[in-house]
Formats: C-alpha cells, sequence, structure tokens
C-alpha cells in the first residue's frame, strides 16, 4: 500500500510541478511579446519614447527584465504563498479571491452531477446487461449520450425547458432581484437554476458509465471464474454480484481517466448558463485577456484535478484488496 | 472518452491476463473482414452515418457555394424554401447550411488530423515503452501519467488564448488540429504500451529478435501488424475525442478565427446572435446533432469492429 500511494503522490508532485511550470513557460516562449501585446491592446498611439517608457514600466512590472532564473524563482515563491497576481477582469481582485468567490458554485455542480451519474449510470449498466429488451434501448441512447458535446446538450436542455417550456431560469446562478442570503426563498432560486445545467452533466455522463459498465459486466461474465461459479450451480444472483464487484474496478479507474473531460465539461456548461463558476470566470479571463486569472484557473484546475484523482485512488485501495496487501492492483 | 468504450477497459487487463479478449489478434484475410462487416448491424449503420456526413461535408460546399460568412442575406430566417434557407439564417444574415457544411468539413478535418497525429504520438511512445522495457518505460509511463492527468482543454485554452494576441496567423483550423493531436495522446500511449506488453514475450518476437533485427524494425513489422485492428480502433476514438475537443474549444471563443466550425457556430449563435433568448434553434441545433452524430457514429463504429475483429463478441 505504501507502494501504491508513495508511486502516485510521486506521479501527482511531478505533474502539479511540470503543469506550473508549463503554466510558467507559455507566456515567455510563446511567439510574440506579451508586454506588446498589452501594449496594442490599450491602443497606444502616443508617442515612440512614451510608448518606450511604458513599456519597460511594464517589463518591470511584471519582472520580465530580471533574469530568467529569477523570474522562475519568483513565480514559485509568489506561488506558494498563494499570490497569483492580480485580476484585470475582478477590478484588481487577488486572483486567489475571485476564483475562490467561483469554486463553490462549480463544485455545487460537479460533485453531486458526478456521483449520481457515476451510481445510476453503474446500476443502470449493470441491470441493462441482463436484460435484452433493456439492452437494445439503452446501448443507443447511451452511446449517442456521450457523444453529446456538453455544451450542446446544455443549449439544448436550455431551449426545452427554458426558453420554451419555462420551466426553469436558464441563466445565471441566482435571480438578480435577489441576494445572496439564507433565506428559503433564495434556497429554491438557487436550486431553481442549478437544475438544468447539472442535468445536461449528469446525462453526458451518464451514457458513459452505462455503456462502460454494461461491457464490463458481459466480459466479467464471460471470465473463468464466472463459468466456474455457475457450473459449481452457485444461483444467477451470486455470479452477477461477483462480476459487478470486479467489474467495478475498471470504472473507478474510468473515472479518474474521465476527470479531466468533466471538469472540461463542466467550464463549458457553466458558459451556456452564465453560471458563475470556475467556467464563466474562466470565459470572462479570455474575452479580457486577463492573463493572470487565466493562468491562476489553470493552475486552480490542475490542484482541484489531482486532488479529485487522489480521492480516486483511496476509493481504489478500499474497493480492492490487492493494493492492500503490497500487489499492485489497478494501473499504478 | 476512452473508458466508455468497450475496449478500453480490456486492454487495462490485459497484462493480467494475456490473451483475453482483444490481446489475441490474429491476422485474417480481407475476405472473412468484409463477410463480417457486412453482416454488423453496428458497422453498417455507423458507416452509412458516416458517408452521409462526409458526403454533406464534401459536396455540400460545393453545391452551395454561399460564402459561409457572408452577412448579406435575410435575418433570423426560420427554415423556409420559399426565403431560400432551408436550414434558415443567422441574425447577421448567413446562411445556416452554408455554415453547416463547412463546419462540418473543419470537424472532420480536426479529427482526422488532431486523431492521425495523437495516434502517431501515442504508438511512438507505447511501443517504445513496451518493448523496451526497463528504466526508459519507467520515464515514458511517468510521462505518459503526468500528460493523463492534465485536463487537455484547460491546457489548450491557455495556449490559445496567449496566441490569439501574440500569433494571430496560428488561430486557423490547422494549428487547432495539431495543437489537439499533441495534447490528447495519452491514453493511447498506455492501451497501446499495455498491448504491446503482452506480445513482447511471444515466442515469434523471440524469434525475430534472434534473427538480429533491429528493435524498431520488429516493431513495424511484428508487433504492430499483430495488433493492427487494435490501432485502428485507437485511431477511431482519437478521431472522435479531438472532435468534442476542438468544438469546446471553438465554443469558449478560441476557435478559427476566419474560417467556420461547429463549435463556432454554437458560440456566436450564443454570444452574438443571444439566439437562445431569441428562440432561433436552427442556428444552434445544427451544429450540435452534427457533433454528435459524427461522434456517435465513430463510437458505435469502433464497437461494431470490435466484434469483427474479434470472434469472441460476435453475436451473430
Amino acid at each position: 500500500m505504501r507502494r501504491y500511494f508513495g508511486r502516485k503522490l510521486l506521479t501527482y508532485t511531478l505533474t502539479l510541478f511540470i503543469a506550473a511550470t508549463i503554466d510558467w513557460l507559455i507566456p515567455r516562449f510563446m511567439p510574440g511579446d506579451p508586454v506588446y501585446g498589452l501594449m496594442s491592446r490599450m491602443g497606444n498611439n502616443s508617442s515612440p519614447e512614451a510608448a518606450k517608457a511604458l513599456s519597460d514600466y511594464y517589463y518591470n512590472l511584471f519582472g520580465l527584465n530580471q533574469p530568467i532564473w529569477q523570474q522562475y524563482l519568483n513565480f514559485w515563491g509568489g506561488l506558494l504563498h498563494g499570490d497569483l497576481g492580480r485580476s484585470v477582469f475582478e477590478h484588481g481582485q487577488p486572483v486567489t479571491d475571485a476564483i475562490m468567490a467561483a469554486v463553490p458554485y462549480t463544485l455545487a455542480l460537479l460533485i453531486p452531477a458526478i456521483l449520481l451519474s457515476w451510481w445510476a449510470g453503474n446500476s443502470f449498466g449493470a441491470l441493462a446487461a441482463r436484460r435484452k429488451w433493456l439492452d437494445n434501448t439503452m446501448l443507443p441512447v447511451g452511446y449517442i449520450l456521450t457523444a453529446t458535446p456538453y455544451m450542446w446538450l446544455g443549449i439544448v436542455l436550455a431551449f426545452v425547458f427554458g426558453f420554451t417550456l419555462k420551466m426553469f431560469p436558464f441563466a445565471n446562478s441566482y435571480g438578480l432581484n435577489l441576494e445572496p442570503s439564507f433565506t428559503w426563498l433564495f434556497f429554491t432560486d438557487l436550486v431553481a437554476h442549478w437544475m438544468l445545467p447539472f442535468l445536461s452533466l449528469f446525462l453526458v455522463m451518464f451514457g458513459g458509465w452505462a455503456i462502460g459498465m454494461r461491457n464490463m459486466i458481459i466480459y466479467e461474465l464471460d471470465a473463468d471464474y464466472s463459468r466456474y461459479l455457475e457450473a459449481l450451480g452457485a444461483p444467477q444472483r451470486l455470479v452477477r454480484k461477483y462480476a459487478f464487484r470486479n467489474a467495478m474496478l475498471p470504472q473507478i479507474t474510468g473515472l479518474a481517466l474521465q476527470l479531466g473531460v468533466i471538469v472540461a465539461g463542466s467550464l463549458v456548461t457553466e458558459i451556456v448558463f452564465s453560471y458563475q463558476g470556475v467556467g464563466l470566470l474562466l470565459f470572462n479571463a479570455i474575452k479580457s485577456e486577463d492573463y493572470f486569472l487565466l493562468q491562476g484557473i489553470f493552475l486552480f484546475v490542475i490542484v482541484g484535478v489531482l486532488a479529485a484523482n487522489f480521492l480516486v485512488d483511496i476509493a481504489y485501495v478500499i474497493v480492492d484488496p490487492r493494493t492492500r496487501v503490497g500487489m499492485r492492483g489497478g494501473t499504478a | 472518452m476512452s473508458s466508455v468504450i468497450a475496449s478500453e477497459p480490456k486492454a487495462e487487463q490485459a497484462p493480467q491476463s494475456p490473451g483475453a479478449a482483444a490481446a489475441v489478434p490474429t491476422p485474417k484475410p480481407r475476405g472473412e473482414f468484409l463477410y463480417f462487416a457486412l453482416r454488423s448491424r453496428k458497422f453498417l449503420i455507423a458507416s452509412t452515418i458516416l458517408l452521409i456526413l462526409v458526403g454533406i461535408a464534401v459536396l455540400g460546399p460545393i453545391i452551395d457555394s454561399t460564402n459561409p460568412n457572408a452577412q448579406d442575406g435575410l435575418m433570423n430566417q426560420g427554415p423556409s424554401l420559399k426565403a431560400g434557407y432551408w436550414m434558415g439564417s443567422t441574425s447577421f444574415g448567413e446562411d445556416v447550411f452554408s455554415q453547416f457544411a463547412n463546419g462540418l468539413r473543419a470537424t472532420f478535418f480536426v479529427g482526422l488530423l488532431g486523431g492521425g497525429l495523437a495516434a502517431l504520438v501515442g504508438m511512438a511512445i507505447g511501443f517504445t515503452a513496451g518493448y523496451r522495457g526497463g528504466w526508459i518505460d519507467e520515464i515514458l509511463n511517468m510521462v505518459t501519467n503526468v500528460f493523463l492527468v492534465i485536463p487537455t482543454l484547460a491546457l489548450l485554452i491557455v495556449i490559445a488564448s496567449y496566441l490569439q494576441r501574440s500569433w494571430p496567423e496560428a488561430r486557423g483550423i490547422l494549428f487547432e488540429a495539431i495543437f489537439v493531436g499533441l495534447t490528447s495522446w495519452p491514453w493511447a500511449a498506455r492501451a497501446i504500451r499495455a498491448q504491446t506488453f503482452t506480445l513482447r514475450s511471444r515466442d515469434f518476437i523471440d524469434l525475430a529478435k534472434l534473427s538480429g533485427r533491429r528493435g524498431w524494425k520488429i516493431i513495424l513489422q511484428e508487433i504492430a501488424p499483430n495488433m493492427s485492428s487494435y490501432l485502428f480502433m485507437t485511431f477511431i476514438l482519437l478521431f472522435g475525442g479531438a472532435i468534442l475537443i476542438a468544438a469546446s474549444l471553438d465554443f469558449i471563443g478560441l476557435g478559427p478565427t476566419n474560417g467556420m466550425s461547429l463549435g463556432l457556430m454554437m458560440y456566436n449563435s450564443l454570444n452574438y446572435g443571444a439566439a437562445l433568448f431569441l428562440g432561433l434553434w436552427w442556428w444552434f441545433i445544427p451544429p450540435g446533432i452534427g457533433i454528435m452524430a459524427t461522434v456517435g457514429a465513430l463510437y458505435v463504429m469502433n464497437v461494431g469492429l470490435d466484434e469483427i475483429f474479434n470472434p469472441k463478441l460476435r453475436e451473430i
């Protein structure tokens, strides 16, 4: 178990290090000059001397005139203090604060959507592997759902249930006539706004898990141990139970593998619904070319995905006894 | 993208149970492939859908040569033959069908190039790691794991948003495909590595080694042909994945600036046309259906091919 976690932690530390380094490298080694970009964006048409002074000022401000290794060290120094710079879009607010304000909304969407779709998809997939008619209807639906772009399902749900049927609001995370407060009115409003983005995330993921589980169960039922149990005359229920347990392991690994895609899905879903989570913040950062915010969000998403990966690893250890007795389970 | 598809979990397990399912690729005569392909309902349906879509993408812009970005027609026109817009027009007076056909073209282009590039990188890393083993494998595996965890889209967003200011020429469909391809290989590398692992210790590989052939020749002539069906299926999944990632990128507003793509159609309809609030459904429904049909058909085709190549899965 120690070996298992040791390996995982090493990978994650390395990932964080590489991701942060890429984050630092991109603005510096991309073709073009970020300061020049910033100045051209301000529509600078003053005299060359003034432009020179301004660009010197910016080089100095961002520490771009220091030696490259010094810049890299400064970057890590700031990072370890939680200092990601200030956001232009959020009126000079520290990037960390702007992100922290958006995180609860994103988590409120992601966590229920991931857990519920994983649970429902697995149960449904296991059920479908048992009933022919259910399998025949579920399989095409499942494939259609996994192939659907997150944002488009969001748009369709907003159009059908929001615009046409007027059942749910489909913009913002709460009514603009309300102030965030701990009242029943605000809470119901929050849930109403949450419903459609949640549903679009849930449905796309559900299709994937259901198909994965269905395929794994069919595969496991064909394995030697299932055949042997059947030959011994074990009841169908028992065989299926063992098959389900074994089919669960790749689904857990699958969850870890899918995390990046899921997060990406939530980012675009938030944009569709103007749901004020990290995704919408990112969208605004791109539109207003707020690079500190952009890079801060990138790092933040990486840290979040790494933490979630680690949680999945812990779940794996609980579910798979092999990892506990020192054998290498899963794919370390 | 991958874990939902039939063959991937099996690849995960392959090292523990050599000889299981997809791990036993046996070379088959072409006739047998056709025989089973023509009897696989999944394969037939999926290839029909794909053929239709490719037809629209290739022939559409030729038959209807309206410029997809020309803002010179009727505005907010619903689908109507009388007005000359059988798929409607946007709030800028652009022709939706022309946008759709050109966007579909871009979608296939990004899928083919991005997916193909990712497959090449994945094969290079997967084969090397799986065949060489030892410390080379350790390093490549670590690199793969690191890039597997980094969310591709987040990385692409940062790169693309810097490029839009500092190197605007790179904001085309070609560069998008290249970037998507260079970031979506990790799971493929891992799956191919696992497959290579199961083949590496077979007798015929030992024989090839004894005959003194070079490592890369053994990989290309002995290992790759023995998992060609698996490699092709990996490419199909990467194809679909690249399309979805590119669509998300376009939807965020980091797509091509002077071309047309399905993701861009959705982006424009929501952000500039307020299509959701005006109910201009003919603007944002077609691009999504185009992506869904393409990617869905690719996924179903993958499962169909799995059944064709792998006798154990055949329903017939």
